[in-house]
């Protein structure tokens, strides 16, 4: 099923120059990873965000130094939204000198600062809720991103349970990009998320827009209702998958990735404001090629030492606003 | 010359179409994409709603296999990177392989439960995993594994014959080889359930090496460099059934033997084929049986890092010449 988003509209207000850089130097990452790969400078597998990036674009201002965020296999975006770091993520992927995790998590294992991204589906949710049980009261909270075929994994529904009886600090986003790998949400999602939530009394809103502005005028309240509450919440995004799943495995027929690529946000953004757009396009794309050069030029990362004790975790203590 | 991929898809194709009673289910099994590693492409099309494309439910997914095959059917369930086998432990170990003995009377649970399995393809921690040591051990489970020497069709009759759950491991690099296919110097032959490859020729080995279907291309590369090398004849066994460990031939006169095991070390299978023979080969072993595995470490997903982790070559080379010298 693919549900088209908001109808194309010029945006406003105009997204910041710093939302567009941010939309776009994730379009352009991981436009780069897929080359990358094809290229066979990369091996292993990576699952692109293409088409998904303003999800964690809208939501990075919402999200506070304090907040744990959750990623899963499709994290690229859900990182460089949150953490400026692009140079220490490639690196990782890439498995180079300066790897956020040693080039030992690679793309889809990540854990730096209050991010943390498995690729076991499902896995993340009960830890979020048990870093939301330490974080409720301080107004902190845990945000986990899970993809619309996530919601098959039973620990979902164990975790949501208890972040509802429990009362916890709790930001689920979804991405419902109405497929999971090759198969379409009606075949593997009965019913709705929408009604899963409200089965266990949580809060449920659904996003259609694709402006990052109007998406945090929309979410500012609830998000703000998830700290101060504290109370579960369940964000969910109607969006689309314009990439493969992971790299050259796309079985959808040409028109149903046509019908997803119509509700790119990268076409609107583009229409509305075409010169500032295009400039700033040019700038990333730039400084992405510059970012494979440098880091394809690196040595391999090196082990980490087997001796060495683990770091100190980050505390999760969180501060009282 | 047949794949690996090729060949199990025409033994699913063989099986589905022999026995109406089988199904296969698993996550995104259906065509056209035919499952992550393309195992299970054109069943169906062919076979309806026999097969089925289930959502992220490895847990359930293994269960209502078991439920199938209670009710008289029997199910193929593949997962689709058998690290997350994990999410199945409970069905598998505590439902199915259970139930075949713990109602007083044989109830038979004919589910395979397919695992592509290993590494060498940087795909990092959780998905890259060897995890056949979890499983051993538990009453009314046994563990088989693809090789190269194995007929697969024989294999899936074999365990569905058993009338019990079997999980099947597949090794993602092996897909890629070729069936029956050795390089000039060896041969092999099948001893009951073991394939057996030897140096055309060769008088007695100076050691002789078990290994699992995954570990037979990076076993061979071991034993060439050690012949032509080192000049070390070595013989290998490849059991298609890891657990219960069948019986390994003509080990008697063995003058040491080696097991290979992609598994981490510490309670692995290679110590459990170790704990089989002692009592055998006690009276004649020289030395304790070397076990080669792969570290005790995550495995992770930068190729020159996991390569350092997992058993390659060059470590099997060094493990036999350490012991024999
Ligand atoms: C427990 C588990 N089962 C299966 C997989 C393999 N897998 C990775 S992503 C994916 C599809 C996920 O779909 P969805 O949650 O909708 O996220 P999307 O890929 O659409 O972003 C699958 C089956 C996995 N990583 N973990
Ligand atoms: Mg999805």
């Amino acid at each position: 099923m693919i549900v088209t988003a908001a109808s194309p509209q010029s945006l406003r207000p105009p997204p910041s120059d710093r939302d567009l850089r941010s939309l776009l130097l994730i379009r352009h990452f991981e436009l780069a990873l897929l080359r990358l790969f094809e290229q066979g400078a990369v091996s292993g597998t990576t699952h692109t965000c293409l088409g998904q990036e303003y999800i964690p674009v809208a939501l990075a201002p919402l999200l506070l130094d304090d907040d744990f965020v959750f990623s899963n296999h499709r994290g690229h975006g859900h990182f460089l939204a949150r953490h400026a770091e692009p140079y220490g993520l490639l690196a990782e992927i890439m498995g180079r000198e300066g790897a956020l995790c040693g080039g030992v998590g690679g793309s889809q294992h990540v854990y730096h600062r209050r991010f943390l991204s498995t690729g076991v589906q499902g896995e993340s949710l009960p830890v979020a809720t048990g870093v939301a049980l330490k974080l409720a009261g301080s107004g902190a909270l845990a945000c986990a991103y899970v993809g619309d075929g996530t919601w098959g994994e039973g620990a979902v529904y164990e975790a949501l349970n208890m972040a509802a009886l429990w009362r916890l600090p709790l930001l689920v986003v979804v991405e419902h990009n109405g497929i999971a790998q090759s198969t379409p949400t009606p075949a593997q999602l009965a019913g709705t998320i929408g009604a899963r939530a409200a089965a266990f009394g949580v809060r449920h809103h659904r996003v259609t827009s694709t402006d990052v502005e109007e998406i945090r005028s929309e979410l500012a309240p609830l998000v703000a209702a998830v700290r101060s509450e504290p109370s579960p919440l369940v964000a969910e995004f109607v969006t689309h998958r314009i990439g493969p799943h992971s790299k050259g495995d796309d079985t959808r027929s040409p028109e149903e990735i046509d019908r997803a690529r119509r509700s790119d946000w990268h076409t609107r953004y583009a229409a509305a404001d075409p010169e500032r757009f295009a400039r700033l396009d040019r700038e990333q794309q730039e400084f992405v090629d510059r970012l494979v050069a440098e880091i394809a030029a690196r040595p391999p990362a090196t082990p980490p030492a087997p001796s060495a004790s683990a770091p100190a975790p980050e505390p999760a203590t969180g501060r009282r606003p | 010359m047949t794949r690996v991929s090729e060949h199990l898809n025409q033994a699913l194709h063989d099986l589905m179409e022999s026995d109406p009673a089988v199904h296969l289910l698993g996550e995104d099994v259906s065509d056209p994409y035919g499952g992550a590693f393309k195992i299970t492409k054109g069943l169906s099309d062919r076979f309806g709603s026999r097969v089925r494309s289930t959502p992220l439910s490895e847990g359930a997914l293994a269960g209502v296999g078991a439920g199938l095959a209670l009710a008289g059917d029997k199910a193929v369930v593949e997962i689709m990177f058998s690290d997350f086998v994990a999410l199945a432990f409970d069905q598998i170990a505590n439902f199915a392989a259970k139930s075949t003995a713990m109602y007083g009377r044989p109830v038979p649970v004919p589910l395979i439960v397919r695992c592509p399995t290993g590494g060498n393809r940087g795909y990092g921690p959780t998905h890259s995993q060897s995890l056949q040591k979890h499983f051993i051990g538990v009453p009314g489970l046994s563990l088989f594994e693809m090789t190269p020497f194995h007929d697969a069709g024989g294999l899936f009759a074999r365990m569905f014959a058993l009338g019990r759950p079997c999980l099947f491991f597949e090794d993602k690099v092996l897909y890629t080889r070729h069936m029956y296919r050795l390089d000039d110097l060896f041969r092999f032959e099948l001893a009951g359930d073991v394939a057996r490859v030897v140096l055309d020729g060769a008088a007695e080995p100076d050691c002789t090496l078990v290994t699992h279907g995954g570990l037979v291309h990076r076993t061979l590369d071991a034993m060439r460099t050690l012949l032509l090398e080192d000049e070390l004849v070595c013989e290998l066994l490849v059991p298609a059934q890891l657990y219960p460990v069948p019986r390994l031939p003509g080990l008697e006169d063995a003058r040491h033997v080696c097991v290979i095991d992609d598994g981490g070390e510490g309670g692995s299978w290679s110590s459990e084929v170790a704990r089989v023979l002692y009592p055998r080969l006690w009276g004649g072993l020289r030395r304790p049986i070397t076990l080669v595995n792969s570290a005790d470490a995550v495995i992770p997903a930068a190729p020159h890092l996991e390569r350092g982790v997992l058993v390659q070559a060059d470590r099997i080379r060094a493990a036999v010449l350490e012991a024999v010298s």
